[in-house]
């Protein structure tokens, strides 16, 4: 019965969506509307698990001492008065939880995407080792587009942009789409062994 | 003087005015077209005027001279209307073009546009049940072998000789990604082979949604495996819903508890390398599975292993063995083959000059 509740929902909401997909009512579009306002909605009260769920984490940390706990202790102090200060101060235009927003979680968020920057030095350092016939024709291929793609390259002879353009648009599109055809029958697939409930890992388990 | 009047005289008005309900929309909906002015270059554009049965013509819209379609959004479905056109120069009006047919704005029930799309959707369901009604007999479907999959129950076992935990990550994206999905149902076979070992697994979730699936997932895991005492709610958790901020968060747990394992299984983006980096940086072994083609290099180059694209969506099958997850791969496989085919005739028709199979799929 736990299993069977949300296995006969999925498959009758999945093949109600499956036959919106095709009918441009409004009547259906509305439907549609509705089922992603209802996706808000579960969002909103799953978020509320979630905060809880970070609360008890961070406090196990702190109460048991784990290593890293301080963390944990800037991490619960800055969620309340975070929260404090947008619920009593508002969230709009030149509201204290706007500056907070703007000058530190989107430094913060910076900084980290910054980062990619020195990582991808180091893995294409790794990747780009000529230590198989594969990894060879990656060095090559790669030190043409990195060549084809600066103004230099185009110095050092002028159609190397144009052979950067062709290996973008051919080899490596061809190869592109050919994952992505795997990928969308995938997907599909998926989708039909779960309506069907041949899948099962979603529920906790196969039998 | 001689110059404005000869332009004057050239504005035409525009004829052939047709209006037509539009097709597969939800309603209230017009279209539009006429043939292009004789002089449309010499025009700023057209002016598009509207009535109902009795009423005079009102203005509704207008659009820049090369343009011959206009959409009227403005309707009531069910009031008959007529439309008359207009060009327009810098300071002139033509006279105004006959008016349309009556024309009846209506929802439509189906959209025919997507028939080619029905069509691959049965085709393609009729492929797996077939398959899966195969397998069923008890056949033998050879399924390649998938070195990452193959690989996690080595990852599993080097945590546990390791005394340390395995990390699994799930993802950034939420249950309505089918790709979120996959990882749960992967997470559920790894959750398993993690409460045979007794070897802590640590599952951190961007998604709130996420999380309360993982952890009923893994729970139900070890339940599964008559170890319920096993499992530890504070393992699977809610991090962040911030993008970099969760990436910080699993890199910390990565330098801090040195798991053993890294399992990256789902939808990544700009973060990926950022996480598989810093597992590298442990020492740890890695796994990582994605469909996000812009991602796959990232994790090629940093990971031990990587499952890539549909293998994704096979692993739940690779890995439990069960014969009706198998059958639905074959069915797969075959559907891959139609579509190889079209593509193929579709690509030596296209080159020979003849668009018919290439405009069957012009969704």
């Amino acid at each position: 019965m736990r299993r069977a509740v949300p296995l006969r929902i999925c498959l009758i909401m999945g093949i109600v969506m499956i036959i919106q997909f095709f009918i441009p009512h409004r009547y259906s579009q509305d439907f549609y509307t509705k089922v992603l306002d209802w996706n808000i909605i579960i969002g909103i009260f799953a978020l509320v698990l979630g905060i809880q769920s970070l609360f008890h984490s961070e406090w196990t940390k702190v109460r048991r001492r784990r290593s890293g706990w301080g963390f944990s202790v800037v991490t619960i102090v800055a969620v309340i008065v975070v929260a404090a200060i947008g619920i009593w101060g508002g969230i709009g235009e030149g509201s204290v939880f706007i500056k907070i927003y703007r000058n530190l979680t989107m430094s913060m968020q910076a900084t980290m995407f910054a980062l990619l920057g020195f990582y991808m030095a180091s893995a294409a350092f790794r990747a780009f080792r000529a230590r198989t016939k594969e990894a060879t024709v990656l060095l090559i291929a790669a030190i043409i587009v990195m060549f084809g793609r600066v103004p230099v390259g185009d110095l050092v002879w002028h159609k190397l942009p144009d052979f950067v353009e062709w290996i973008l648009m051919y080899p490596s599109m061809a190869v592109q789409r050919g994952i992505l055809l795997g990928v969308a029958l995938g997907s599909a697939a998926t989708s039909l062994k779960i309506l069907l409930g041949i899948e099962r890992g979603w529920l906790g388990g196969s039998k | 003087m001689i110059f404005i009047f000869a332009l004057w005289c050239s504005i035409k008005s525009p004829d052939g005015v047709r209006a037509y309900d539009t097709p597969n929309d939800a309603g209230k909906s017009i279209n539009i077209e006429w043939k292009l002015a004789a002089d449309d270059s010499l025009l700023v554009g057209y002016e598009v005027f509207r009535a109902t049965n009795n009423d005079t013509f009102q203005y509704v819209g207008n659009v820049v001279s090369g343009n011959r379609s206009f959409k009227d959004t403005k309707v009531e479905d069910g009031l008959a209307y007529r439309y008359k056109i207009r060009s327009k120069t810098t300071n002139e009006y033509s006279d105004f073009s006959l008016p349309s047919a009556q024309v009846v704005s209506a929802p439509q029930w189906y959209h025919k546009g997507k028939t080619i799309t029905l069509i691959g959707l049965l085709l393609f369901s009729s492929l797996i049940l077939g398959a899966i009604v195969y397998a069923r007999k008890g056949k033998h479907l050879f399924i390649r072998r998938i070195a990452g999959l193959d690989e996690l129950d080595e990852a599993v076992g080097r945590a546990t000789e390791m005394g340390k935990p395995l990390l699994y990550v799930p993802g950034l994206s939420g249950m309505t990604d089918i790709a979120t999905i996959a990882s749960v149902n992967i997470l559920s076979q790894v959750a398993r082979k993690t409460a045979e070992y007794s070897t802590p697994i640590i599952v951190p979730n961007r998604d709130p949604i996420v999380m309360t699936v993982t952890q009923e997932v893994v729970k139900e895991a070890y339940l599964e495996k008559g170890r319920p005492e096993g499992y530890n709610a504070d393992n699977v958790f809610f991090l962040t819903d911030s993008q970099f901020a969760y990436a910080a968060g699993v890199c910390g747990i990565m330098m801090r508890d040195k798991p053993a394992t890294n399992l990256f299984i789902g939808m990544f983006y700009a973060e990926s390398l950022l996480l598989a980096e810093t597992g590298n940086m442990t020492g740890a072994i890695q796994i990582a599975g994605t469909d996000a083609v812009t991602q796959l290099p990232f994790f090629i180059t940093a990971c031990d292993y990587t499952i890539m694209g549909e293998e994704l969506y096979a692993a739940s099958a690779y890995i439990s063995k069960e014969p009706l997850l198998l059958g639905s791969i074959k069915g797969q496989d075959y559907s891959k083959l139609i579509v190889l085919f079209f593509i193929l005739v579709g690509s030596i028709f296209g080159l020979m000059g003849n668009r018919v199979i290439i405009s069957l799929f012009n969704i």
